[in-house]
C-alpha cells in the first residue's frame, strides 16, 4: 500500500535536492575542466562546508540503518560503532594534516599518487588505487540499500525508484563534481540532524522513558542467550575493542574519505574538524538505540530486509506519515552525498592512476577530467547494477572484506607519511599476504568479521582485518631488511621533510 | 626533521591523544549496568561521554597548536 502524504512530503525534499545539486556547479565559481576543479572543488572549503561535507560523506545512510540493525539483532556487540567513531579523531588529527600538506605541495589527488611518489613504485601505486575501487564499489552499493529499504517501506516499486535516484545523482555528479555533495550535505545534515533531535526525545518519552527501554532489552537478552547481548560477555572484548580500532584506522583509507580531506582550505580547517566531527558520533551513538526502541516497541519487521529494515519501520510505527516522508527522504538524502563523494574519489582513482599512468601518460587536463566524469558515470552503475541483480547478502559481505582490504593499504599510505624506510616491494608483498589473509579468514567464518585466532591454548576472537594488518606489517618489515641485505634499490622519493610541515592558517572564513 | 622546534614546541602534547584509547581500550573496565544515568546503563552512557571527551581534547590540542 502507498503511503502518499510519506510520498509527498519525499518527492517534495528530492526534488529540492535535485535542484541544488545543478546550482553547486556556480558555486565558489570553478574551471570544472580540471580534475583539481572538478574532483576536488579545488582544495577551497572552510571549516563549516568541510563538516557538513565529512560528516555526511562518513556517516552514511547505510550507517544509519545497519548500526541501530545490529543493536537490534545482537546488542552490545553492535555498539562499537561508537568507539570506532571516537578513536578515528586521534588518527584524523595526527595523519590527515600531513596528508593535506603533502599533498597541496606536489598536486596529489588521491593516495595512489602520494605513494607513487613516495615509494618511488608505479605498481604499488595501482595497487592502492585497484584496492580503493575495489573497496568503494560495494559501499556505493550499500548507499543504494539504504535508500531502498525507506522507499519499501512507503510502498512504492523499489526498482524504478532507485533507478530514478541513480540517475538524478548521476548527472548532477557529472555536471557539478564535488561542488553537489557538498551542497547537498548541508541540507541532508540539518535534515538528520532534525529527525535525531525529534526521535531521541519523543520516542523515549512515547515508550516511558530509557528505563522501560533497557527493562525490554533485558527481557530479551534473557529469552535470547545465545544470540543477544545486553553486556558484552567476556569472550567478546578482543573483538569488540579491535573491531572499533581496525575500523576507526580504516575509515580514513577510504578513497572517499581523503577526497573529503584535500577538499579542505588548509590544515586548520582539518584540525577544527576534528573537534567538531563528533558531533556526527554522538548522533550514530544516539541513533542506534534506535534498535532497542524498537525491541521495547515491538515493532514488526518488513519481511524482506529483517533487521535492516527496522528504523524504516520504527519510524513509520511512531510518526504521523508527513514526518516519516521526511525522515526518509533525509536518510535517502544521506546516501546520495556520500555515493557522489565515493564515485568521484574512485573516478580520481582510475584516472589519476590507471588511465594517465598506463595508457596516456601525456593526455591533457581536460582530457583527464572527461575521463573522470565518464568513470563516475561508469561506476555509479555499477554499483546500481550489483543493487539490482544481486542478493543483498552478498553486497554487505562484499563490503565487509571491502573494509578489511582497505586497511591493508596502511603501511603504504599512514606510515609512509612518517618514513619512506619500508621498501616497495617489501610493500607490496605485505599487502598481498594482508589480503590473502583477510579474505582467506572472512571465507573461512562464512562472512563473519571475526576470527579466532588459537594462542597458548586459548582462542581470542579478533576482527579479521586487524588479524591481516599484523601479518601484513610483519612481512614489511622482515622484507623491508631482506630487501636492504641484498641490496635491491629503493625507490627514489622526490619528497623532501619540508614538504610534510603544516600550512596551518589560511585567514579563517567560515564557508 | 629540520626544523621541527622551529615549526612546533608543543608536540609533545599529542601523546594525550592515547586517553580516549585508555578510557575505551579495555571493556571490563566500563560493561556494567550501574549507576545508571536517566536509565541508561553505564556501558551505554560512558562510551557516548567519550564522544565529547575526545572531542574538548582535539579542540584544546588545537588551542594550544600542538
Amino acid at each position: 500500500m502507498v503511503d502518499w502524504i510519506s510520498l509527498t512530503v519525499f518527492i517534495l525534499f528530492f526534488v529540492l535536492v535535485t535542484v541544488l545539486g545543478f546550482v553547486a556547479a556556480n558555486w565558489h565559481r570553478g574551471d570544472l575542466r580540471l580534475l583539481d576543479e572538478w574532483g576536488l572543488a579545488g582544495r577551497r572549503f572552510g571549516t563549516l562546508v568541510t563538516w557538513f561535507l565529512i560528516g555526511g560523506d562518513i556517516y552514511t545512510a547505510y550507517t544509519f540503518i545497519a548500526v541501530p540493525a545490529a543493536l537490534y539483532a545482537s546488542g552490545a556487540p553492535g555498539f562499537f560503532a561508537v568507539p570506532y567513531t571516537i578513536f578515528v579523531y586521534p588518527f584524523v588529527y595526527l595523519l590527515m594534516p600531513k596528508f593535506w600538506t603533502v599533498a597541496k605541495r606536489r598536486g596529489y589527488v588521491t593516495a595512489a599518487d602520494f605513494v607513487r611518489e613516495r615509494f618511488g613504485s608505479s605498481l604499488l601505486s595501482l595497487i592502492v588505487a585497484l584496492t580503493g575501487i575495489l573497496a568503494t564499489m560495494p559501499y556505493i552499493a550499500l548507499q543504494m540499500f539504504g535508500i531502498e529499504v525507506c522507499i519499501a517501506q512507503m510502498g512504492i516499486p523499489v526498482e524504478a525508484a532507485l533507478i530514478i535516484a541513480f540517475v538524478i545523482l548521476a548527472a548532477y555528479t557529472y555536471n557539478s563534481g564535488l561542488r553537489a555533495p557538498a551542497m547537498i550535505a548541508l541540507v541532508k545534515d540539518l535534515m538528520i540532524l532534525t529527525v535525531m533531535l525529534v526521535v531521541i526525545v519523543y520516542i523515549p518519552l512515547k515508550l516511558g522513558g530509557f528505563s522501560n527501554i533497557f527493562a525490554a532489552v533485558h527481557q530479551h537478552a534473557l529469552k535470547n542467550p545465545k544470540t543477544f547481548h545486553a553486556f558484552l560477555s567476556p569472550a567478546q572484548y578482543p573483538s569488540y575493542v579491535t573491531l572499533a580500532l581496525g575500523s576507526a584506522l580504516a575509515l580514513f583509507l577510504y578513497p572517499h574519505s581523503l577526497t573529503g580531506i584535500l577538499s579542505s582550505k588548509d590544515c586548520g580547517v582539518i584540525k577544527r574538524n576534528v573537534a567538531l566531527l563528533p558531533i556526527y558520533s554522538f548522533m550514530l551513538g544516539a541513533l542506534a538505540l534506535l534498535g532497542y526502541m524498537a525491541l521495547a516497541a515491538n515493532v514488526k519487521l518488513p519481511v524482506a530486509y529483517g533487521a535492516n529494515g527496522v528504523v524504516p519501520a520504527l519510524l513509520s510505527t511512531v510518526f504521523h506519515s508527513w514526518f516519516t516522508g521526511f525522515a526518509f527522504a533525509a536518510i535517502s538524502i544521506g546516501a546520495l552525498v556520500p555515493a557522489a563523494i565515493m564515485s568521484i574519489a574512485a573516478a580520481n582513482l582510475f584516472t589519476r592512476n590507471i588511465y594517465r599512468e598506463y595508457f596516456r601518460p601525456n593526455c591533457t587536463t581536460e582530457e583527464e577530467c572527461n575521463v573522470a566524469k565518464l568513470t563516475s558515470l561508469i561506476v555509479k552503475f555499477g554499483a546500481l547494477v550489483f543493487i539490482l541483480f544481486l542478493p543483498r547478502t552478498e553486497i554487505i559481505n562484499f563490503q565487509l572484506l571491502g573494509g578489511a582490504w582497505i586497511l591493508q593499504t596502511l603501511p603504504a599510505v599512514f606510515l609512509g607519511l612518517y618514513t619512506n624506510w619500508f621498501h616497495r616491494w617489501a610493500l607490496i608483498a605485505g599487502w598481498a599476504g594482508g589480503m590473502i589473509a583477510a579474505t582467506e579468514m572472512i571465507f573461512s567464518q562464512n562472512f563473519k568479521p571475526i576470527f579466532p585466532i588459537h594462542f597458548g591454548g586459548q582462542t581470542v576472537l579478533i576482527y579479521a582485518g586487524v588479524a591481516a594488518l599484523i601479518v601484513n606489517l610483519g612481512l614489511v618489515v622482515l622484507l623491508t631488511l631482506v630487501c636492504r641485505v641484498i641490496g635491491l634499490p629503493t625507490g627514489n622519493d622526490p619528497t623532501s621533510p619540508a614538504d610534510y610541515e603544516e600550512i596551518l592558517e589560511t585567514p579563517a572564513t567560515l564557508l | 626533521m629540520v626544523n621541527r622546534s622551529n615549526q612546533n614546541s608543543r608536540i609533545w602534547l599529542r601523546w594525550l591523544l592515547i586517553l580516549p584509547g585508555i578510557g575505551l581500550l579495555w571493556p571490563p573496565f566500563y560493561n556494567t549496568d550501574q549507576p545508571e544515568l536517566i536509565g541508561i546503563p553505564f556501558f551505554y552512557w560512558y562510551q557516548l561521554l567519550w564522544v565529547f571527551l575526545t572531542s574538548i581534547l582535539t579542540a584544546v590540542l588545537y588551542k594550544l597548536k600542538a
